[in-house]
């Protein structure tokens, strides 16, 4: 049986976000917002990942990854750049009424574009970068798995198998105390980690294509959204304050000077049991 | 087959690859490849001065005309000292100045002649520089060459970035040799191109490797090193005596460089200057000197150091010049290449010109190159006009001018020693009021002067310098 004859091959859609590269931004320390001005814009890293990962599974099985992002006309860079790494397709959702989107909103119009997107051909899987850099809610991939009722997988640190025939896919999840297998069945949406991949250094046709593509822009005349439901209007969230994080504190050294590591042990343990971290049996 | 041989089959299909299955994969890059450009009629390797300028000039003529950047973005690595002049510019770009992203126009340019401790200043300051078309500005390469590689790609320019080339695409033999395009560092990195143009700056491995320019020496190339400093707000007004948003230039010589042959400088910027210094790399590795440390002691220079008090250097940059002059030029054209900017050695150091020559040049191969496309002949005789182009202009004629000058500097490296300090005693006598009368001042002025060098050893510099700037 080969997987890469008649029907089983694999669409993938990936979602992107164009952030600021906020390596480059700085807090202004007066008015506590962030100095956007002149700050180069890029992939939200999380989300490259969910390419190239889009793009390793699509030249494993065959198929092809689109590439979708909602955003001001400028984001046509973000998805240029997908392409030059060898993405097929490439669509931006931009129209003032999306402006001012929350998450909430923001998974609306890009469900609505997936949706689209499915009466033209079938999509197995959607990949999306675990959150963005600049807004950190990590809420819109799943909102957009809960709007379609698709299997949710969040954290992916690899794709394990993917198996389009049985409709089936393994992953790993990148969890705080360690590592969860995890099998779900396709059509699924995966948020991935940085773990997962390395981004490839493309051949060079990509990249001319990437200069050559001409990015294909879908308003709300082609989605055709309930208006309640975007931009500022359809957006519950708002911002009272922003600012930065207080630094973690230094975490207290134990055992400097015990000798054994049975001594530091039973140090540790006096120290736990009454915050009963460790239950005292 | 079992539920578990099934799992190892499906997890082998996703993971290894196999003949049919590699041939399918490379089928769909075809597929994704087909519509695409696989050869243009001209390929610049190199976004500086010099490559934009081509590029920009050969898409609004026409040419079908791919750039090849090594960095992020092209200006991500281009390094010059700060000045960007308004002329030749505005012949590529023009009315630049209304969209470019520039700093400040230059209404005064100052130089000062440092000796320990001192400085002769001399300067030329003319509020007409702060009207169109202006005399030169301030810029940061980096911003400056984002908007020319904007403005190329708007013409019909496509950008390529992150590549490198590696090789030149050779096709026949002997004199039917010629250039049919490049090789990347990329996979299926070949691109075919009726003509290459070699922008990619000094110390060219291409235009090496084709036997256009020679193995070039320490004593062809200067290190610069310069440090963007950011000052307090409305300190450049006031330090450097000027109205809002006018600015100046001061190139510093003599103990800037610690007396070796070359030149220090500070250029304002909106909120930053532009301090550097540029030294020939055989007087550094002869001396043993690092040129941070040079940077640092002319930062520390008692004329120099009350304009960056207080300031935060918030940029760091290096680049290297090619100060071989005219005697080093390379080979400019052969069968479907074009040699511009610093990989052709167009720098003229004594009026620290070398993004104009840079951007002329690129302008002047761009259109040798859109009249061979109109003859269909890139052959090195019909690219032969862009060597001509240079000659005709001022390109070639500074350089020529100047020619002598580097090995006048080098085999006399008193000039950058003796005559500052000269000077400085001289100055520091004559403006010294402690009742010697004036006559006598000037008695042992020239005293102290024949004690460093003869009047015969003075004659014999005044009459080198007169030949070689004259």
């Amino acid at each position: 049986m080969n997987i890469m004859e008649g029907a089983f091959v694999i669409n993938i859609a990936v979602c992107l976000k164009q952030v600021p590269d906020t390596s480059e931004v700085r807090l202004d320390p007066k008015t506590n917002t962030l100095k956007r001005e002149g700050i180069p814009s890029i992939i939200n890293p999380y989300d490259a990942h969910a390419l190239e990962e889009a793009l390793t599974l699509r030249d494993q099985v065959g198929g092809q990854v689109i590439v979708l992002s909602m955003g001001p006309p400028q984001a046509v860079q973000s998805l240029k750049k997908a392409i030059s790494y060898g993405a097929d397709r490439a669509i931006l959702l931009t129209d003032r009424v999306f402006a001012g989107s929350d998450t909430l909103a923001t998974s609306y119009i890009l469900t609505g574009a997936l949706q689209k997107l499915m009466q033209e051909e079938p999509i197995d899987l959607i990949l999306c970068g675990k959150q963005a850099i600049d807004g950190d809610t990590a809420q819109v991939g799943p909102g957009i798995a809960s709007r379609l009722g698709w299997p949710l997988l969040t954290y992916v640190s690899k794709v394990e198998k993917i198996s389009p025939q049985a409709r089936e896919i393994m992953v790993h999840r990148k969890l705080e105390e360690g590592r969860e297998v995890l099998r779900a069945s396709l059509p699924a949406l995966l948020t991935v980690v940085k773990e997962i991949n390395e981004i490839r250094y493309a051949p060079l046709p990509d990249l001319i294509r990437g200069a050559t593509y001409a990015v294909e822009i879908w308003n709300n005349e082609d989605l055709h959204l309930d208006p309640t439901q975007l931009g500022l209007k359809g957006s519950p969230t708002w911002v009272s304050k922003t600012g930065t994080p207080p630094l973690r504190e230094k975490g207290e050294m134990l055992g400097k000077d015990q000798a054994s590591s049975a001594q530091i042990a039973s140090l540790l343990a006096e120290r736990l049991i009454p915050d009963i971290v460790v239950p005292n049996r | 087959m079992s539920q578990k041989n099934k799992k190892k089959q499906d997890i082998a299909l996703a993971k290894e690859s196999s003949p049919s299955k590699d041939k399918a994969m490379k089928d769909k890059k075809l597929e994704r490849w087909a519509s695409i450009p696989h050869e243009f009629e001209a390929i610049v390797v190199g976004g500086g001065p010099a490559g934009l300028s081509a590029a920009y000039t050969l898409a609004k003529g026409g040419v079908k005309t791919l750039l090849i950047e090594r960095g992020d973005f092209p200006g991500s690595k281009n390094v010059m000292g700060g000045v960007l002049y308004s002329y030749p510019t505005a012949q590529v770009f023009p009315d630049f100045w209304k969209k470019a992203p520039l700093e400040r126009p230059i209404i005064e340019q100052r130089a000062y002649l440092l000796a320990e401790d001192s400085a002769i200043t001399a300067g030329f300051k003319d509020n007409r520089f702060f009207e169109e078309p202006y005399n030169n500005f301030t810029v940061f390469r980096g911003r400056f060459d984002k908007w020319m590689a904007g403005e190329a790609m708007e013409a019909g320019a496509l950008l390529v970035s992150e590549t490198v080339v590696t090789d030149l695409l050779y096709e026949g033999e002997g004199t039917g040799k010629k250039v049919v395009g490049v090789i990347t560092n990329r996979e299926e990195g070949t691109v075919r191109g009726h003509v290459v143009l070699l922008c990619e700056g000094a110390n060219s491995i291409l235009a090496q490797r084709a036997g256009l320019q020679e193995d070039l020496s320490p004593g062809d190339l200067a290190c610069a090193v310069k440090e963007v400093i950011k000052l307090p707000k409305g300190a450049i007004e006031e330090r450097f005596n000027v109205e809002k948003g006018q600015g100046v230039t001061i190139e510093l010589l003599g103990e800037a460089t610690l007396g070796m042959f070359g030149m220090g400088w500070i250029y304002t910027n909106k909120d930053t200057l532009s301090v550097g210094v540029g030294v020939m790399i055989n007087e550094l590795s002869r001396r043993g000197l690092n040129p941070n440390t040079v940077l640092e002691k002319m930062k520390n220079h008692p004329a120099l150091r009350p304009l960056l008090v207080e300031g935060e250097t918030v940029e760091y940059l290096a680049k290297i010049i090619p100060e071989g002059g005219y005697k080093q030029v390379p080979k400019l054209y052969s069968n479907g290449v074009l040699v511009c900017g610093d990989t052709a050695m167009l720098v003229n150091g004594v009026h620290r010109e070398g993004s104009n020559l840079a951007m002329t040049s690129g302008k002047m191969a761009a259109e040798t190159v859109i009249e061979a496309k109109a003859k269909g002949d890139f052959s090195a005789e019909a690219l032969k006009r862009y060597k001509e182009r240079l000659e005709d202009s001022f390109v070639l004629k500074d350089l020529k001018k100047y020619q002598n000058v580097s090995g006048l500097m080098q085999t006399n490296p008193h000039f950058f020693t003796v005559y500052p300090n000269m000077a400085r005693q001289a100055a520091q006598e004559l403006f010294t009021v402690n009742n010697v009368p004036k006559k006598e001042k000037q008695k042992k002025i020239i005293r102290d002067i024949r004690k460093k060098r003869s009047l015969t050893q003075i004659a014999g510099d005044l009459y080198r310098i007169w030949r070689t700037f004259g």
